[in-house]
């Protein structure tokens, strides 16, 4: 087989999710789009320990592994961000979070009000 | 022995005024019993060095070396010249001080003023008998210093603050050309000593001290402070401003005369010769009796000058001495007037000979020997300086011919004015109608004046036995005339009850307002541009740099506070120029 | 040309063509869904490999877990069911930045590898993935899962509502 196929396919899925990060203003799509930049690596590595010969055998599908897990952690309590920012603001929209305290007090104030 | 007497000339006054200094303002009695022993003391020192010095000795120990033989002695240098004007001194500082103990009876503040009395006085025996020129110049200042102190006294007067600024600043302008005639001449002779740096003719140094001289004594064109300075008490009047301190300018030169060549006695001659007019015009329109006397002293030092102008300074000094007495003299008894009448105008006295006899005699001695009536003292030292003129108009003395005529022009023509404003003046106050209650000064205050009386009357007979008069000749009878002259108009014009006071005159032809246009506006307005420059350039820079430094920082936090995806996009495009980079610098490799 | 690499080539087509309607598509639900396609697409791709535990694990992990866990989210913020209007900001910033970043990456491995043939590997099965993880990966194993802990006790403590 041919590595530079699925190496390749990484690397337009990596652009693809930066991207994604750099365009969607929700932050739930904005976690997709990490998603997908995680994806691409874990492609990567698996590709790698199919084509190179590590002192370690199957290192690299560990590593995929490993990174797996963290991404289930990540969205998790990324997630548990994201509702807590809606339960203030009701809004997700990444760019409308207030930058210094006197735009949070005055944006708060919109929102109880 | 002439030593310790010289030294503690200036030093017992000093003394005095430094400890008077100290007193609580409520020490009236021990602040005017030590101003009047010092005075006293100062005086008997002065009798006894008048006595004793023959000739010119000179003594002293070294204070500080500057190097390249500029060495600063505490020294002196007695002359009889010089003893005579230290007596002088001393006579009328004790004369003031006792007289003050009665005019300022109801002053609050009677220790400090009696201290900074003491302390003139010891300033001006320091100019007399230094032999240093940096000691006369230490002695200058303190004068200047003591006379600003002094004017500003009554601190309820609103002209005094004024006129002590004024008096302080026009002195200093021409302290500064002193100062520098000094440099010059110390620089020029590698040495401080009175004697030697007197000894050698040198033109601009020579112009410089002038230039202190014009201002000290009140010459034209400083002489528009004098007049002013009269918001003072009167007896510092007649200490200050009559006595002793405008006549110490024509004591320096009459002491370095040998450092004035030509053109500079030219300059100082031309002086004179304005001066002398112009104070005497100005004296005849005033209606302020002080004033009156204040521009007289203005002519009476420019006649001083003028005899230095044309060679004669032992007439000079003679003038000196006599003016000294009879100046203070009317001032002292100008001030028992005041005192009597409770306001300086003449247009509130008349009729006062009946009223006061004591102050009336006296007041007519004093005025006699100013306009130069004989046997009065005046006359004589008067005389003296027109006939040392009229020498010099035939024979050239130091200065320039043409010098010497102009001299002896103007100092007639003064004399002539000079009696038409001293019969003005005692018309005005001791004849005519009585306009309210008056009466003789008390004790204190009317001794001094009989004592001041005698050697304006005598002094000139004294000196005529000594036998230096050149005799009653047709120039001593021009003058007489011509002060006689004077008078019989001030009379007629009195008889026909106008008293013409022309605006011209009466503002001494506005010199005043010119000053004030040429120099003092300027100068405040410099001085505020400077201030505004200060505050915006100067501050402005310090507290701009903080400003822009808060600036810029706001500026950079706010690109700093960006949203999450243009952090996004900023770290991961960083991310991949590095990359690239990478990339690149390693695929070269 | 081998069936793997016919595999690969259509697999990879599937995720790219999947991935591009996730970060492009204005209807929010489709987006999850859409990347529940590349996910898959992916998985397959790592069978194709002979990696078989990542690739279920994958499945089950990012299909069944993440994405559920996102949709979740997409419900929980009241997102609007059919196409929002202002969902992107504007594109061309990340398009530099991605395209960048692929064409670089791309270079990079084309670079590297060029058009190079590589045998299979033997099949990375449970058992010999296993026998890795526990011989020589058992402190990041162990540490992932005190690491497991702490973000479950984070998420937790973040989502409580304000009291």
């Amino acid at each position: 087989m041919h590595p530079a196929i699925p190496y390749l396919t990484a690397a337009v899925l990596f652009g693809l999710g930066v991207y994604g990060v750099l365009t969607r203003r929700n932050a739930v799509l904005l976690l997709m789009a990490i998603e997908l930049l995680l994806n691409a690596v874990n492609l990567v590595l698996v590709t790698a320990d199919a084509t190179v010969r590590a002192a370690l055998p199957d290192s690299g599908q560990v590593f995929a592994l490993f990174v797996i897990v963290l991404a289930a952690a990540e969205v998790g309590v990324g997630l548990a961000l994201i509702l807590a920012l809606y339960r203030r603001r009701s809004s997700i929209a990444v760019d409308e979070i207030p930058l210094n305290e006197a735009e949070n007090e005055d944006r708060s104030e919109e929102v109880n009000a | 022995m002439n030593g310790v007497l010289a030294g503690a000339l200036p030093a017992v006054p000093l003394l005095v005024a430094l400890v008077g200094l100290l007193l609580p303002l409520r020490a009236r009695r021990t602040a005017a019993a030590l101003g009047i022993a010092g005075a006293a003391a100062a005086l008997a020192d002065a009798v006894a060095l008048a006595a004793r010095v023959k000739s010119p000795t000179t003594g002293g120990w070294r204070l500080v070396d500057f190097g390249g033989g500029l060495v600063v002695h505490v020294s002196y240098l007695l002359t009889p010249a010089a003893a005579v004007v230290a007596v002088a001194v001393g006579t009328v500082a004790l004369a003031v001080q006792v007289y003050s103990v009665s005019y300022l009876h109801d002053d609050g503040r009677y220790p400090p003023y009696a201290a900074q009395v003491s302390l003139f006085t010891a300033a001006m025996l320091l100019v007399v008998v230094s032999g240093d020129l940096i000691l006369l110049l230490v002695g200058w200042e303190v004068m200047g210093i003591c006379s600003y102190l002094l004017i500003g006294h009554d601190r309820t007067l609103p002209e005094a603050p004024a006129a002590a600024v004024k008096a302080f600043v026009v002195t200093r302008l021409g302290d500064v050309g002193f100062l520098l005639g000094i440099a010059l001449l110390a620089l020029a002779g590698h040495s401080f000593d009175v004697a030697t740096a007197g000894a050698r003719p040198a033109t601009i140094p020579a112009l410089l001290l002038l230039a202190g001289v014009a201002g000290k004594s009140a010459q034209f064109p400083l002489h528009t402070w004098l007049p002013d300075a009269m918001a003072g008490p009167t007896p510092i009047s007649a200490l200050i401003h009559a006595a002793t301190m405008v006549a110490a300018g024509v004591y320096v030169v009459a002491r370095l005369y040998g450092v004035f060549t030509p053109v500079a006695l030219a300059v100082l001659g031309v002086i004179a010769a304005v001066t002398m007019l112009l104070g005497a015009l100005a004296a005849t329109a005033q209606l302020d009796i002080k004033r009156v006397l204040a521009w007289s002293t203005v002519s009476q030092v420019a006649y001083m000058a003028g005899g230095l102008a044309v060679g004669v300074p032992a007439a000079a000094l003679f003038h000196l001495l006599t003016h000294a007495a009879f100046k203070a003299l009317l001032f002292l008894a100008a001030g028992a007037v005041i005192h009597a009448v409770g306001s300086n105008l003449m247009t509130r006295m008349g009729g006062l000979r009946a009223a006061m006899p004591v102050t009336f005699w006296s007041m007519t001695i004093g005025l006699g020997a100013l306009a130069g009536l004989p046997p009065l003292s005046g006359f004589f030292s008067k005389d003296q300086i027109l006939a040392g003129a009229w020498d010099a108009v035939r024979h050239a003395g130091p200065a320039p011919r043409w010098v010497a005529v102009v001299v002896l022009l103007a100092g007639l023509a003064t004399v002539a004015v000079t009696g038409w404003y001293a019969t003005r003046l005692w018309l005005r106050v001791f004849f005519g109608p009585l306009l309210g209650a008056a009466h003789d000064p008390p004790a204190l205050m009317g001794w001094p004046i009989i004592l001041l009386a005698v050697p304006s009357a005598l002094l000139g007979l004294v000196v005529q036995f000594a036998g230096t008069f050149p005799g009653l000749d047709w120039l001593s009878i021009g003058a007489l005339l011509l002060a006689v002259a004077g008078g019989a108009g001030a009379w007629r014009l009195w008889r026909r009850g106008a008293d013409a006071v022309p605006a011209a005159l009466a503002n001494a032809f506005y010199l005043d307002d010119v000053q004030d246009a040429l120099v003092v506006r300027p100068t405040l307005a410099l001085a505020s541009a400077v201030r505004r420059a200060d505050e915006s350039l100067v501050d402005g820079a310090v507290e701009g740099t903080g400003g822009g430094a808060l600036g810029l920082g706001a500026l950079v936090a706010r690109w700093h506070r960006a949203a999450l995806p243009r952090a996004a996009t900023a770290v991961l495009g960083g991310a991949l120029l590095i990359g690239i980079a990478a990339i690149v610098l390693v695929g070269l490799r | 040309m081998t069936s793997a690499d016919i595999l690969l080539l259509a697999l990879g087509a599937v995720a790219i063509g999947a991935a591009f309607r996730v970060v492009r598509t204005s209807h929010l639900v489709r987006a999850g869904l859409w990347l529940v396609v590349t996910l898959g697409a992916v998985a397959g791709v790592y069978l194709v490999l002979a990696a078989e535990l990542v690739a279920w694990v994958q499945v089950l992990l990012y299909v069944g877990a993440v994405v559920v866990l996102l949709l979740f989210a997409v419900m929980l913020t009241r997102a609007p069911i059919g196409a929002s209007a202002d969902l992107d900001r504007p594109g061309w910033a990340g398009a530099l930045v991605g395209g960048g970043a692929a064409l670089g990456l791309g270079a990079l491995f084309v670079d590297g590898y060029r058009w190079q043939k590589v045998g299979l590997p033997a099949p990375g099965t449970a058992e010999a993935l296993g026998a890795q993880l526990f011989q020589h990966w058992v402190l990041p194993f162990e540490v992932l899962s005190v690491l497991l802990l702490a973000a479950l006790v984070g998420a937790i403590v973040v989502s409580r509502p304000e009291t």
